[in-house]
């Protein structure tokens, strides 16, 4: 292309270079300080844990997703189109909010073990491994069922119809059909949730715990907060590292990007089996809409009651919860989108370095590395919602550079040499023809990005005092302190400004589309 | 004058060479084989492929620096000639201000391109409410307004029929005639080379050849043109 420099050119490397180093520079702490370090017997345990709940909770999730994908893609009943919305829902759901439902339905004095001890069997406890793993399957039954369903969808209509034309029963069509399609998206399925549950904090934090059920990112906070041993949570940070990085790297490498974003409106003509199939089917989907409704339901019961009688702490830690949403949602949407056009135009290893790398870490460990980096010049305490807000830049780019990449590189293959020709450049090209192409993705990925930041409970743990405490903070707190309904209420907060706040991006991307 | 100094264009395994020059005022078809370069012919001149080798020089200044949209040239390509989401006022504005900060007296311009290609009042449409010929006719409006002295025409009117086909090229003879500009017109049908008028630049095996008369080229035509035409 014949283009003079300009110096725009510049900034998207420049960009690019600084979240590498905002990701690099706590890492190098990490291992600078961690390094030399022999875990104990302790760690070695935490690093056990970590990887069998995460790997049950993966198999459970991917395994009970199968027959409810299934039934969504085979079945046409009123309710479909919204259950399958729903299930988009638990993505963006706080997990804080989702432990505080499954302690109303499992927990020690809830719904399920009123019912056991009303007929008199002995009630069951949901702190441990199972509980971890149910959680965990709670939270991404949704994504597996959606991704699942994504592969049924795919299935090209003509080998549907050329199945039906060749009279396949419901065993040939799995096995010509179904199958092969199983095999190419399961594997994908499984690393996803994989990654996910490694790095998951909020429902350890809580349903964890203990010798027996400590994960990895569960040691390095205890490490921080209550035994204020920074090496040996620099040393936990660097395994984390280690077997995040290898996990999300094999998850990058396998999937295709995540669709949920993807409105799986399209029709497909399975046919519908009857006889016991269909029951089973029935059954799957009453299953799962009742396993994702009763706990929310319970959240919702609860919490309403107490919404006019808030502890004092829940409304400051909205605000700042919002804050922080807004600030790193418009901060990581920007530099995705800095990153994204400019990729579109020249692809660069440096890029997509930047925009990938993030993957690899999680919130506590590049959170044990920032604490490492400040505590020489200032108590982490001040910082705890700056540091918040980068570390929920970083951990949320990966998504927003894959929403973005693609819907960039289709403005400039379809419009790119149009513009140059009329020398639209600059400020007009943003103006009249990026941003209005890309209204949609931006506006669903800003909702996206402010949504989890909202809901995120990691980094924040680890510095925050009572002054800098988050929404999911003092939700997670007011459930420690077995203040149910308190906690109840305020996790009633936290899911509509979660919910609201995504909502008012999507639909603003929308409405500028439009 | 357009002067194609022993241009050189390489994309790929892919190359191709041109040697010669055109009047301001010339009629070009520009005909040959799919994949022979064509178009790849028309990208280096608008600017969006750089010559491996070889100068392209309007009125004798080299343009290997002039950034496409600097460059002396209004391009329409095979499709997307419109933004979807812009109204074709916006469409044509573009063509006068990239920032669309339009005067009245722009404004009143704009009114004028469109009443002469037969759009009057459709202004406040969106490219998705036009007919294919509309929206060709947009697209030459706004080459009309930009008034740059060469017009590319990379098969814009491929998806229409043949009358709506020969309207259109009745216009772009029009707009040459009105902006005095040079055109070249990638083309397949030897009767769309002979409505343009002028002359006709054969592309064959890596190698643009200087423009000929069109009439007297397919009166006398040489091997490779006779088997592109499928003539024995």
């Amino acid at each position: 292309m014949a283009s003079r420099a300009r110096p725009l050119n510049l900034i998207a490397p420049a960009l690019a270079a600084l979240l590498l180093a905002l990701v690099l520079a706590p890492l190098a702490a990490v291992g600078w300080r961690g390094a030399g370090l022999s875990l104990g017997p302790a760690d070695w345990a935490a690093v056990r844990f970590s990887i069998t709940q995460a790997l049950l909770s993966a198999v459970f999730s991917t395994a009970l997703a199968i027959p409810v994908a299934r039934a969504l893609a085979r079945r046409r009943f009123p309710g479909r189109t919204l259950l399958i919305t729903l299930m988009g829902a638990p993505f963006l759901l706080p997990a804080v909010v989702a432990v505080l439902g499954l302690l109303a339905v499992f927990g020690r004095s809830g719904l399920l073990n009123q019912a056991l001890i009303a007929l008199g069997l002995p009630p069951i406890s949901i702190y441990g491994l199972h509980g971890v793993v149910l959680a965990h399957v709670f939270l991404n039954l949704p994504l597996a069922t959606r991704m699942i369903l994504q592969g049924w969808l795919s299935i090209p209509s003509e080998r549907i119809r050329l199945a039906q034309s060749l009279g396949f029963g419901p065993s040939e069509t799995f096995r010509h059909l179904e199958g092969p399609m199983l095999r190419e998206v399961l594997p994908g399925v499984v690393l996803v949730i994989l990654v996910i549950c490694l790095t998951s904090f909020a429902v350890v934090l809580t349903l964890g715990g203990g010798p027996s059920a400590t994960t990895i990112e569960l040691a390095i906070y205890q490490a921080v907060r209550f035994e204020f041993d920074l090496s040996r949570a620099a040393g936990l940070a660097g395994v984390q590292l280690a077997v995040g990085s290898l996990a999300a790297l094999a998850a990058w490498l396998v999937t295709s990007p995540a669709g949920f974003g993807a409105g799986l409106g399209r029709e497909l003509n399975l046919s519908a089996p009857e006889g016991w199939r269909r029951a089973g089917d029935i059954a799957a989907l009453s299953a799962v809409a009742l396993f994702l409704s009763l706990p929310l339901g319970a959240v919702l019961l609860r919490g309403l009651p107490g919404l006019s009688d808030l502890p004092a702490v829940v409304l400051p830690a909205a605000g700042r919860s919002v804050l922080v949403a807004l600030a790193s949602s418009s901060i990581a949407t920007t530099a995705a989108l800095t990153l994204a056009l400019a990729a579109a135009r020249r692809p660069q290893m440096l890029l997509g370095a930047a925009a990938t790398l993030p993957l690899a870490t999680s919130g506590l460990v590049l959170g044990t590395g920032l604490f490492l980096l400040i505590q020489p010049f200032a108590t982490p305490m001040t910082l705890a919602l700056p540091v918040t807000i980068l570390v929920n830049v970083a951990l949320s780019l990966p998504y927003l550079y894959r929403i973005l990449l693609p819907e960039a590189r289709a403005v400039h293959s379809d419009y790119g040499r149009l513009a140059d020709s009329l020398a639209i450049q600059g400020w007009s090209r943003l103006r009249w023809l990026i941003l209005p192409r890309l209204a949609r993705p931006l506006g669903f990925g800003a909702g996206i990005a402010a949504a989890l930041s909202m809901g995120d409970l990691g980094v924040i743990a680890l510095f925050a005092g009572e002054r800098q405490a988050t929404l999911p903070l003092v939700v997670s707190q007011l459930t420690g302190a077995y203040r149910m309904e308190a906690a109840a209420s305020a996790a009633l907060i936290l899911v509509t400004l979660s919910f609201a706040l995504f909502w008012a991006c999507d639909a603003g991307g929308r409405r500028a589309a439009a | 004058m357009l002067q194609l100094d022993r241009l050189t264009l390489t994309q790929g395994s892919f190359q191709m060479t041109a040697d010669w020059s055109a009047n301001p005022d010339a009629r070009i078809a520009v005909m040959g084989p799919s994949g022979a370069g064509k178009s790849t012919l028309l990208a280096a001149i608008a600017g969006f492929l750089k010559p491996s080798s070889g100068r392209i020089l309007w009125q004798g200044r080299d343009q290997a620096d002039v950034p496409a949209g600097e460059r002396p040239v209004t391009i329409l390509f095979q499709d997307q000639n419109l933004f979807p989401h812009l109204t074709v006022a916006q469409n044509l504005g573009l063509g006068l201000r990239p920032d669309l900060r339009l005067t009245p007296a722009d404004r009143a311009r704009l009114d004028e391109a469109l009443a002469r290609v037969g759009l009057d009042g459709m202004g406040p449409r969106r490219p998705a409410q036009l007919s294919g010929g509309q929206a060709s006719r947009a697209a030459l409006a706004r080459a009309l307004l930009r008034a740059r002295p060469i017009l590319l025409l990379d098969e814009p009117f491929a998806a229409l029929g043949p009358a709506l086909r020969g309207e259109m090229l009745d216009l772009v003879r029009a707009v040459a005639d009105e902006t005095g500009a040079l055109v070249l017109m990638v083309t397949h049908d030897p009767k769309d080379a002979l409505a343009l008028g002028g002359d006709t630049a054969f592309v064959a095996e890596g190698i643009v050849h200087a423009p000929v008369e069109t009439r007297a080229l397919f009166a006398n035509p040489p091997k490779d043109v006779q088997d592109y035409l499928g003539r024995t």
